[in-house]
């Protein structure tokens, strides 16, 4: 082989690794996504996962005096035959305090039902400092036709919460989850 | 149009004749189908711009339903973007680049006919989604989720394999330009001494290979969102819609500037030739238009602004986009430099490359308003915007493929197009394009938002001027075809050098250039042929 | 010297005359609140930067067209690099950017600022309207364009503000910092009001926060800017600003009105309607809400959106309609409209959709029927 044959394949070879390499690196940029946006609380996604059981004691203990408004608001997706309200609008709390609050939701429909809640906090910046005990939103929900359900939210808000945050508004979309998708749970569960 | 007689069997059946077309592997017919299927394309998604234009020419719907017109916008941008800048880009890729480094064909000619022939399939398949049930895709060129995933019609999975082959064939080709580059250029031609079209494209070439990639990511995303379970973009799932522009952005910005680069490449080309004065700064030139490369990538999120993204953010996309404006501005200035003191003349070429520096300079400026996060949230997804992408991609790309098949159609055909219905196409393409496109200004800044079939009558008066000039933008059109087909049929014979101020290996060899041309490496720097110069006086 | 200063005053007055006249069609709207003002004042620099910088360069050039254009100057120079001339062409730039980036910072650093609102609205957008809640005083309702299809069919003259009506603005208090709280229950919208330079996209699954504070009472329009399918251009935004007095006794109507449409409710479902009654009333909600998609004479377009007239589900089991109806359809355009009619609109719509276009299945669906069935 001459040395320009060498040397394209060569390039060749590299070059294809490179678009290889960014189609990779497309699907590479989801969980970096979702890494950065968990580092830096930067799209007012809480956590999915209760708040460490060691940590609450800890803030617990350095509960402030500081005071913050929380509002809670619940939206149904399109197609979703669901009435959701939280049972208060919101509330004043101190920080580092626990806090319960419930939301109603029952199935209007003829047929048994699953939804998602998905979490949104405004501002974002508040979301990584708003630790969730115990919250609906962990799993799906799966209500029978004309059923419903009181469903607990238990929180803190961090201590470290920033000075200029005085009021944060906590959002639940629910979404009606497909068919297949709870079939497929149920089949993995049983 | 690059047939020597002896080139070719005398066997002049239908199927040789085919065969040839499909099987060949050489640069310059490459090329010319590539900027075949381009100018077809153009008047296929051209006509849709037509109905767009004619649905807005009043408000009301008068026979364009909202759903199809979606259709409309959303088809007229993918086949303009996908369908006739890319192509006609690479197929000027293909004929130039072996002529101007002096090699005798692409490092990869079978490759090469693979590139291309995906095309026209993948483009019968989009345009053959118009015809399905659902109709074709109708949610922008831009497809974000979940108007696309979620809600799209079930043509929408056939856009996606489109868009994959498409992809496939743009990555292949780029592939093919940087090996030919690299490897192929006649000794002595060092990269610094490479001319700027060359240049241009190879830097294209490594932003293709680097985002077409990611684009086929993220509808490989969509594709397993519908159909098999995923939840990349929807909430429901865990998924975010907003991840959708992130991923489609980061490919989307530098696809504008691979959609730019090589008219750079074309306005650095032209106007030494027509000043008779060197490029001025060719050094500042080269590193100006990497330069713009690299922060392409940097600058994706400043179509997502009002998408709720933290300030810091906002902040970080604003400088980044506002600096990118530092090079760009380089090169006008470096090509107003070039003119400075030369001794012009103003043949059609040249014409269409002023017109591009002039024109796209004015859509630059439109950018850079659109850099300013607060005014954006005035200007965000309205007509202000249109106006200013079409600015910098039809007085841009489009100009400059037009300047460049004026300036090289004399080398591929051998002929000289005819000089007077050149200017006169010149004269009406930029009346209509800024009839077309400049009350667009000021209709998105009166309030019109982008992508609506109808609209409310404070903005009828612009919308029906936007009108009239895309009428006869679109004649502007039909006069191009015939001058082409005019210069391919016949015209005054053109000599090897063509115009007199040009440099450039190819135009050492005659006009028309033969099938194969540098079968060895030619000397460089050139030897130019005094006696071969056509005198062009205006 | 009298005369001359008399001229230029002339012309100033002239020039500030068409300025006013002409420019307010062409110019980026000043609006009603601090941060349009200043988003304005922040266009017209960055416009100003951009008309004098194209002056020089295209002044340069069109100079040099002439000037050194071959019949006048027959040699060309050969001059073709400076590093000097790259670096100051390089340099002046950057700067000017920075003295665009500083006004730009400022301004956006103030409009990030959504805290200490004095109330909260959140705006639900779904295909094809906005949906106003008020978080504090508890009320909500939807948003619908009352521009007729008549005149979007160009059968009638067009009004005054075609296209850009509702029958339900928002309804604001003046010199308030008003939090809005934006998101969509099924696609990507865009909620916009020119005249208050507030954009914010509505994202399903996510809020995000926009304020503004504006002074002077009055109707503001708006529209979605983010293509939403097929009904994008026909969601407006309507705000109307009214002095905070009014505006508290506009939220204590509202609470009387939802009173009093409950005791309506509850008299609605007591009564039998007759057949008649209900497909006049269902023939009213289908052309207002159903028939923009399910097409006026039932007939749909496409599997997208199905044919009402002979269609599976109005001429099936009733049990499945009714639930459609309400609940709309998941992953569709088919929206869940029970919580955007009343039981008696169901109802009728139902009853006429049972029974129109040669859907002659005789049923009638009564008002309570449907209280019943949420």
């Amino acid at each position: 082989m001459t040395e320009t044959q060498n040397h394209q394949r060569k390039h060749l070879v590299l070059l294809f690794s490179l678009a290889v390499g960014m189609f990779g690196f497309a699907y590479a940029l989801v969980p970096l996504y979702q890494v950065f946006c968990e580092v830096t609380g930067l799209n007012g996604k809480t956590s999915g996962r209760p708040a460490d059981p060691v940590t609450i004691s800890d803030t617990l203990v350095v509960a402030s005096d500081r005071e913050v408004t929380i509002q809670f608001l619940a939206i149904v997706g399109n197609g979703m035959p669901w009435e959701f309200r939280p049972e208060k609008h919101q509330l004043r709390v101190r920080l580092g305090e626990i806090n319960t609050i419930d939301y109603y939701a029952r199935n209007r429909a003829n047929q048994a039902v699953t939804g998602q809640a998905v979490p949104s906090v405004a501002p974002g910046a508040a979301a990584k400092y708003l630790h969730k005990i115990e919250c609906f939103c962990f799993s799906q929900q799966h209500l029978e036709a004309g059923e419903d359900r009181y469903m607990p939210l238990r929180f803190y808000i961090g201590v470290d919460l920033p000075e200029e945050i005085h009021t944060l508004s906590l959002s639940y979309t629910l979404f009606k989850v497909p068919e297949v998708q709870v079939a497929a749970l149920v089949d993995k569960q049983s | 149009m690059v047939v020597q007689a002896q080139d070719i069997p005398h066997r002049s059946s239908l199927l040789a004749y085919i065969a040839r077309w499909l099987l060949t592997t050489n640069h310059k017919e490459i090329g010319t189908l590539y900027l075949c299927l381009s100018f077809t394309l153009f008047f296929i998604a051209g006509a849709m711009a037509m109905v767009i234009r004619l649905e807005l020419f009043q408000p009301g719907i008068q026979f364009a339903q909202p759903l199809f017109y979606n259709q409309m916008v959303t088809m007229h941008g993918l086949l303009m973007v996908f369908g006739v800048v890319m192509p006609a880009f690479v197929g000027l890729a293909n004929w130039q680049i072996p002529l101007m480094i002096g090699a005798p064909d692409m490092a990869l000619p079978r490759l090469n006919n693979f590139s291309f022939w995906i095309l026209p399939f993948a483009f019968t398949l989009l345009i053959s989604t118009l015809f399905m049930e659902g109709g074709a895709p109708n949610f922008g060129w831009t497809f974000y989720a979940p108007l696309s995933t979620t809600y799209g019609p079930p043509s929408t999975d056939f856009f996606i394999l489109a868009i994959h082959m498409m992809g496939i064939s743009s990555v292949l080709g780029a592939i093919n330009v940087i090996v030919t580059i690299f490897n192929l250029r006649t000794p002595g031609m060092t990269l610094m001494k490479m001319p700027l079209f060359v240049w241009t494209w190879l830097i294209t070439a490594f932003l293709l290979i680097m985002v077409m990639p990611v684009l086929a990511g993220v509808v490989t995303m969509m594709l397993t969102d519908r159909h098999f379970g995923t939840s990349f973009f929807s909430a429901t799932g865990g998924g975010d819609p907003v991840m959708f522009q992130h991923i489609f952005w980061f490919f989307g910005h530098p696809e504008v500037y691979i959609l730019i680069l090589p008219g750079f490449g074309i306005a650095s080309q032209i106007i030494p030739t027509f000043a008779r004065k060197k490029l001025f700064g060719y050094h500042s030139m080269v590193f100006a238009t990497i330069a713009i490369a690299i922060l392409s990538f940097v600058v994706w999120g400043h179509h997502m602004f009002t998408t709720g993204m933290p300030l810091v953010g906002e902040l970080f996309f604003m400088y980044a986009t506002m600096l990118i404006a530092v090079p760009t501005g380089v090169k006008v200035f470096n090509w107003v430099a070039t003119m400075w003191r030369g001794s012009m003349t103003f043949e059609t070429p040249m014409l269409f490359a002023l017109g591009f520096v002039i024109l796209f300079t004015i859509g630059g400026f439109s950018g850079l308003m659109l850099a300013l996060v607060p005014a954006d949230f005035q200007y965000h997804d309205t007509f202000f915007v249109v106006a200013h992408f079409h600015y910098v991609l039809y007085p841009g790309a489009i100009f400059g493929t037009m300047a460049a098949v004026y300036y090289w159609l004399p080398k591929w055909t051998g002929h000289m197009y005819d000089e007077r219905l050149g200017k006169i196409h010149f004269w009406t393409a930029v009346i209509a394009v800024n009839l077309t496109f400049f009350p667009m200004h000021f209709s998105g800044l009166a309030g019109m938002p982008r992508r609506i079939v109808d609209y409310s009558l404070q903005f009828a008066d612009f919308n029906m001027v936007s009108s009239i000039g895309a009428g006869l933008l679109g004649l502007t059109q039909i006069l191009f075809l015939y001058i082409v087909i005019k210069t391919i049929r016949g015209g005054e014979k053109a000599s090897a050098h063509v115009w007199e101020g040009a440099e450039g290996l190819e135009w050492t060899v005659p006009s028309p250039a033969p099938l194969h041309t540098f079968e060895t490496p030619p000397p460089f720097p050139v030897i130019m042929d005094n006696s071969e110069r056509t005198q062009l006086d205006e | 010297m009298a005369n001359r200063l008399r001229n230029r005053l002339t012309f100033a007055i002239l020039c500030s005359f068409s300025y006013t006249t002409y420019a307010a069609e062409y110019d980026l709207r000043e609006g009603v609140t601090e941060m349009s003002q200043r988003i304005q004042a922040l266009h017209h620099l960055s416009l100003g930067v951009c008309v004098v910088v194209g002056i020089i360069v295209f002044g340069a050039m069109f100079y040099s067209i002439f000037a050194h254009r071959r019949s006048r100057h027959p040699r060309p120079a050969d001059f073709h690099e400076s590093t000097l001339v790259e670096v100051v062409w390089t340099a002046i730039p950057i700067l000017i950017l920075a003295a665009l980036a500083i006004p730009a910072t400022t301004t956006l650093i103030d409009i990030e600022d959504n805290s200490d609102a004095d109330l909260t609205i959140l705006i639900t957008a779904s295909q094809w309207k906005w949906h106003y809640q008020y978080l504090e005083a508890d009320i909500g309702f939807y948003s619908n364009l009352t521009t007729p299809m008549a005149q979007i069919n160009n059968l009638e003259p067009k009004g005054e503000n075609y296209l850009l009506e509702v029958d339900n603005p928002l309804v604001l208090p003046t010199n308030k910092k008003v939090r809005f709280l934006t998101t969509s229950n099924d696609v990507i919208h865009s909620w916009w009001v020119p005249d208050f330079a507030v954009k914010q996209d509505a994202i399903p699954g996510y809020i995000n926060e926009a304020w503004t504070r504006v002074s002077e009472p009055g109707l503001y329009r708006g529209q979605c800017t983010e293509l939403c399918g097929k009904g994008h251009a026909y969601m407006p935004v309507v705000v109307h600003v009214r002095p905070e007095t009014e505006f508290d006794k506009w939220i204590d109507d509202q609470r009387l009105a939802r009173e009093l449409a409950s005791g309506q409710a509850v008299a609605d479902r007591n009564k039998e309607w007759s057949i008649g009654e209900l497909m006049l009333i269902g023939e009213q909600v289908f052309l207002s809400h159903c028939s923009t998609c399910h097409e006026a004479d039932g007939m749909g377009q496409g599997s997208t959106y199905p044919a009402l007239a002979g269609g599976n589900i109005p001429t099936g089991p009733l049990s499945a309609h009714i639930d459609r109806v309400m609940n709309g359809k998941a992953g569709t355009e088919m929206q869940s409209w029970a919580p955007q009619l009343s039981d008696r609109e169901l109802a009728a719509v139902i009853t006429y959709e049972r029974n129109a276009w040669g859907n002659a299945s005789a049923d009638v669906i009564q008002p309570k029927t449907i209280y019943a069935a949420r």
